[in-house]
């Protein structure tokens, strides 16, 4: 798939059933690759394939509800606002998604503005190890 | 109209420490209002646990989770604390002490407990740097510092709180030496043959012994180099821990004109000899005796407390029978009373000399008089008790060192259970707590935790060894509710706890996650990160060739088949069989990281070679070329049958008994592919030196003349654990299916993510004796279900992953734009 359908900024990155349910597919953008997600409800989302945290791949993440966790460090990542579950703190970019007879449209384009402090920061947490 | 108050009387105390605190707490249950409280301490800290330095030191506990009072405690119970500030000087006739700060303080009632000094004596070099003594949390600060940058330490004395110290910096890594006087480490607690078993285990562990060694110099430039011995002999080493004994801290007393002997003299209401100073703790001497250990200290606060508090009971001290008890992990050691025996005293042991179990007991008219326990102490709390009550134990004193089960078994006694102890048993030796204390204390505060009874009742707060008692107590006081309280659910998704789980899983025949869910009542849709892949691994453990298993439940390096790196690219590893490789194998490495331009090659700490920073996309192509050599996964990724260390045995070896690395491919051979609660580590050594270190596996094998010793639980990671043996065998078939049965029995009992060495702390190594050992058939009979269920996972992820057969997907992106 190659995406070239294009629609005012909108952009065809597939099929929502070549994304497997419960997990993610990564689309490379010009700038930088985009995670995008489906749930159990075939529900779709898309972030930046970057973890606020220390940048981690989201799209390898275990997806739970409409939640992510990251890959690295077990910071969990709420789909819908791109924002980490306390007590950890930080934003990740939204990419607009729209879905039509089951195809995905992304606006990788489309910026948003972060929310004020949207750097990640840690607590100390104990055996996220794997 | 004028309600008039009468000012508080003004009780000052000096020293912040165990004793001390102790008896303001106990002060406090009694009057909380009579005192205006005021502590001076010469540390910089609030009130800690003094004995637990041991187990900071050898790095079990944190410092902040020795604090007994945090500053907050002090506020809230309007205590005015000045720490960091000592006291230089006690006026009895104008009722005031001066602090160094030239603080003066006057009071009412002053309270001394300024614990004891380490003994230093007077030999040269004391001031080189690199000596420290082993009191309080400045020294182990010093201590620990010094095991980051040096190798070897020297601790002079061998009795509890050298050989402690001693375990500590071992555990820290360093290499340790122990100087003592005597022939017999802890002589004042232990028997000649303890001592020796003890310094036998220690010597096993890696601690140098210098026996009936009296240090006459320490040397070195600026820093420590070592220390020489009166017959010549010299130690080396860059730390020396001064731990020869204590001495009551009294020069405030003495400067006060106090009475002082060995310590502050007081009488059996704790007061010294001016009727408004009392002195309790290590720095008191009490009909002749001073005392080093705290349950005493505490008997002395309580006393002391009431009298403070005016109590019109008059209680008063009258000394304690001590016992000890050595925190080393995994050595246990009991001593109490007069152990050494003397005129018309008798003496029965028993020596297990293959089970390293020692008992004696010294015995006068009919009555216990003394106890040394070593190996096993699980009587300590019994003999204890019988000396303490001088009971008469003419009736059973025949099989009085079998134990209180044997003895109750064969009807000599009440059965015991810890609901038929008596109320006024002493559980908790340290803290002075009786069972009913901890039964009442349960009842009326609503507690279901251990934290909880060690938070309202001080008893197991101390040094920990009566927690079984105390959480058999829990359990015969609530019953179902303290199992609950005891085990917390999976995860936040449901209250069932692992082994619940399990068990319907099997009950119910639940053979899918989205079953599990909704026949165990799940809270949330579709789980979490954590219960998801313990789930998988539930469901295809018990349902091999059935379970379909779920790449989305899989966390990311077992569902990709390689390790993500930080910068979310993988690392590859394949399979090195037993550690041995090939010309051939090599050469397709070399070519694979070429044509790819991997960044980095690596030899890993499991005698295999790792690709490092290979893109995911990159994936199928490097493992097809792999593939190609006959190499596959070495599931280096997951909670599965990682490494197979070898030595090279006697197939090369001038010391090799056995054929260890053939051992070795033929253990990887039947367990490679196997998934499991947490990864597994196998080792085979060709001799007893070890050289494949595997006494940290999981199941490691030792080679000797007459077959194979078999060594289970090990581990090498954050908490080092060496193996248990568990037993010797004869034959190459032996090992294969001894390891085989305890695999399975490891896969299908344990806990996710629980490795082997907590496992069998757990179960118990009697336990999985009992199954793998003692039960032939059953052996047999976990060994077929590892095989069968080999027959399904034996197939290598990487090749179908190449093929394209399996996830496709997994390895592209869905797509490209340019955008
Ligand atoms: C590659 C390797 C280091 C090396 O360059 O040598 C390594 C690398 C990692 N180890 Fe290890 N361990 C490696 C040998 C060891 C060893 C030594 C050994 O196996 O002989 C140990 C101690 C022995 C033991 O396990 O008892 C070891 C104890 C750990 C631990 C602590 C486990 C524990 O029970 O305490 C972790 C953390 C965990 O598993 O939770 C860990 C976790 C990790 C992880 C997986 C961390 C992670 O989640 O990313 C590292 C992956 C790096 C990667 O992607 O390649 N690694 N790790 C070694 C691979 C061996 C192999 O050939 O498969
Ligand atoms: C490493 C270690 C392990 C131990 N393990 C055990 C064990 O397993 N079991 C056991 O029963 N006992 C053990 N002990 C002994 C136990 O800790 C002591 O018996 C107990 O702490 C003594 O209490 P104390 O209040 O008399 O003295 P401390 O706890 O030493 O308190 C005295 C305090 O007074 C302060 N002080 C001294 N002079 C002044 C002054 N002029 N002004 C103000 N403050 C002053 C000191 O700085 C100190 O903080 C261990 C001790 C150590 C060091
Ligand atoms: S010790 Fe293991 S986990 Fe830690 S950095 Fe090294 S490879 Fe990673
Ligand atoms: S990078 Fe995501 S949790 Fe650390």
């Amino acid at each position: 798939m190659s995406g070239s359908d294009c629609l005012g900024g909108w952009r065809d990155v597939g099929l929502i059933d070549d994304i497997p349910k419960l997990g993610a597919r990564v689309v490379a953008t010009a700038r930088g690759n985009v995670a995008v997600f489906r749930t159990a409800d075939d529900e779709i989302f898309a972030l930046d394939d970057r973890c606020p945290h220390k940048g981690g791949p989201l799209s390898q993440g275990i997806v739970h509800g409409t939640y992510v966790t990251c890959p690295l460090h077990n910071w969990v990542i709420n789909l819908p606002t791109g924002e980490a579950v306390a007590p950890d703190q930080g934003c990740t970019r939204k990419v607009p998604v729209q879905i039509r007879d089951r195809r995905v449209f992304l606006n990788p384009a489309f910026t948003t503005i972060l929310p004020a402090g949207s750097v990640g920061w840690a607590r100390k947490r104990r055996g996220a190890a794997r | 109209m004028n309600i008039h108050v009468p000012p508080k009387e003004r009780l000052v105390v000096i020293g912040n420490g165990m004793a001390g605190m102790r008896a303001v707490e106990e002060l406090l249950k009694r009057t909380p209002d009579r005192y205006e409280i005021t502590v001076f301490g010469a540390e910089p800290h609030v009130n800690y646990d003094r004995i637990l330095l041991s187990s900071v030191l050898a790095g079990e506990k944190e410092i902040d989770e020795i604090v007994i009072n945090s500053r907050s405690w002090y506020e809230e119970n309007g205590i005015r604390l000045f720490t960091g500030d000592p006291i230089i000087s006690i006026s009895g006739a104008a009722h005031t002490v001066t602090s160094k700060n030239g603080r003066v303080e006057p009071y009412d009632r002053l309270l001394v407990a300024t614990g004891s000094r380490p003994i230093v004596p007077p030999i040269p070099g004391l001031n080189l740097q690199g000596v420290c003594t082993f009191r309080d949390i400045a020294d182990i600060e010093q201590m620990i510092d010094a095991s980051t940058r040096h190798a070897k330490a020297i601790v002079i004395g061998g009795g509890l709180l050298g050989l402690e110290a001693a375990n500590g910096l071992l555990r820290r890594g360093m290499n340790v030496a122990v100087v003592h006087l005597m022939d017999t480490l802890m002589e004042r607690q232990l028997d000649h043959q303890a001592g020796k078993l003890l310094q036998r285990e220690l010597d096993e562990r890696g601690i140098n012994f210098f026996m009936n060694g009296q240090t006459e110099e320490i040397f070195g430039a600026t820093q420590v180099e070592g220390v020489r011995l009166a017959d010549g002999r010299e130690v080396p080493g860059n730390l020396v821990v001064m731990a020869i004994g204590i001495r009551p801290n009294t020069d405030l007393a003495r400067a006060a004109d106090l009475e002082i002997n060995r310590g502050i003299v007081v009488h059996d209401d704790m007061r010294s000899s001016d009727p408004d100073i009392f002195a309790v703790g290590e720095c008191a001497e009490h009909r002749g005796m001073t005392y080093g250990l705290v349950a005493p200290l505490y008997e002395m606060a309580k006393v002391c407390a009431d009298h403070l508090a005016g109590d019109a009971h008059k209680s008063s001290y009258t000394g304690s029978v001590l016992a000890t008890k050595l925190k080393v992990t995994g050595v246990d050691l009991f001593s109490a009373g007069n152990f050494s025996g003397g005129e018309d005293c008798g003496e029965m042991t028993y020596h297990d000399t293959t089970g390293q179990v020692y008992k004696k007991l010294v015995m006068r008219e009919g009555r216990v008089e003394g106890v040394v326990l070593y190996g096993d102490v699980t009587d300590s709390g019994w003999y204890l008790e019988l000396l303490r009550n001088k009971e008469d134990v003419a009736a059973f004193k025949d099989a009085i060192l079998f134990g209180q089960a044997i003895v109750a078994a064969m009807g000599k006694i009440k059965p015991v259970g810890v609901e038929d102890l008596p109320d006024n048993y002493q559980i908790c030796g340290c803290n002075g707590v009786s069972k009913g204390t901890i039964v009442q204390t349960i009842l009326d505060k609503g507690l279901s935790t251990l934290a909880e009874v060690r938070a309202h009742s001080k008893a197991s707060a101390s040094c920990g060894s009566c927690t079984g008692l105390v959480e058999g107590l829990l359990a015969a006081t609530l019953g179902d509710a303290f199992c609950k309280a005891k085990e917390p659910g999976m995860c936040r998704c449901t209250e069932h706890t692992h082994d619940e789980v399990r068990r319907q899983i099997i009950e119910q025949e639940l053979k899918t996650i989205p079953r599990v869910m909704s026949a165990l009542s799940w809270s949330t849709p579709d789980g979490c990160h954590s219960c998801r892949p313990a789930l998988n691994f539930y469901l295809l453990c018990a349902w091999p060739g059935e379970y379909v298993d779920d790449a989305q439940s899989r966390f990311i390096n077992e569902r990709a088949h390689a390790n993500i790196q930080k910068d979310g690219t993988f690392s590859v590893i394949p399979r090195m069989w037993g550690g041995t490789t090939s010309a051939k194998e090599l050469r397709a490495i070399a070519d694979v990281v070429d044509k790819h331009t991997i960044p980095t090659v690596k030899i890993t700490g499991g005698q295999r070679i790792d690709m490092l920073g290979v893109r995911k996309d990159q994936l199928p192509a490097v493992w097809r070329e792999l593939n190609e050599a006959g190499l596959v996964s070495g599931h280096a990724y997951g909670k599965a049958l990682r490494t197979v260390k070898t030595c090279v045995g006697s197939e090369w070896c001038r010391f090799g008994t056995q054929d260890s690395t053939a051992m070795g491919i033929a253990l990887e051979k039947m367990t490679w592919g196997s998934w499991h609660p947490h990864k597994v580590k196998l080792a085979v050594s060709g001799c007893p030196r070890n050289c494949a270190e595997a006494t940290i596996k999981d199941f490691g094998v030792v080679a000797i003349e007459s077959g194979w010793e078999l060594h289970v639980g090990g581990n090498g990671g954050i908490k080092v654990r060496a193996t248990d043996l568990l037993c010797k065998v004869a034959t190459e078939a032996e090992v294969l299916e001894y390891c085989a049965a305890f695999l399975q029995l490891y896969r299908e009992e344990a806990r996710y993510l629980e490795r082997t060495a907590p496992w069998i702390e757990r179960v118990g190594l009697d336990y999985v004796k009992g199954r793998i050992v003692r039960d032939a058939a059953g052996r047999k009979l976990l060994q077929d279900r590892f095989l069968y269920s080999q027959q399904f996972f034996q197939q290598d992820p990487w090749e179908e992953r190449a093929r394209g057969e399996t996830q496709p997907a997994e390895f592209r992106a869905l797509a490209t734009v340019d955008s």
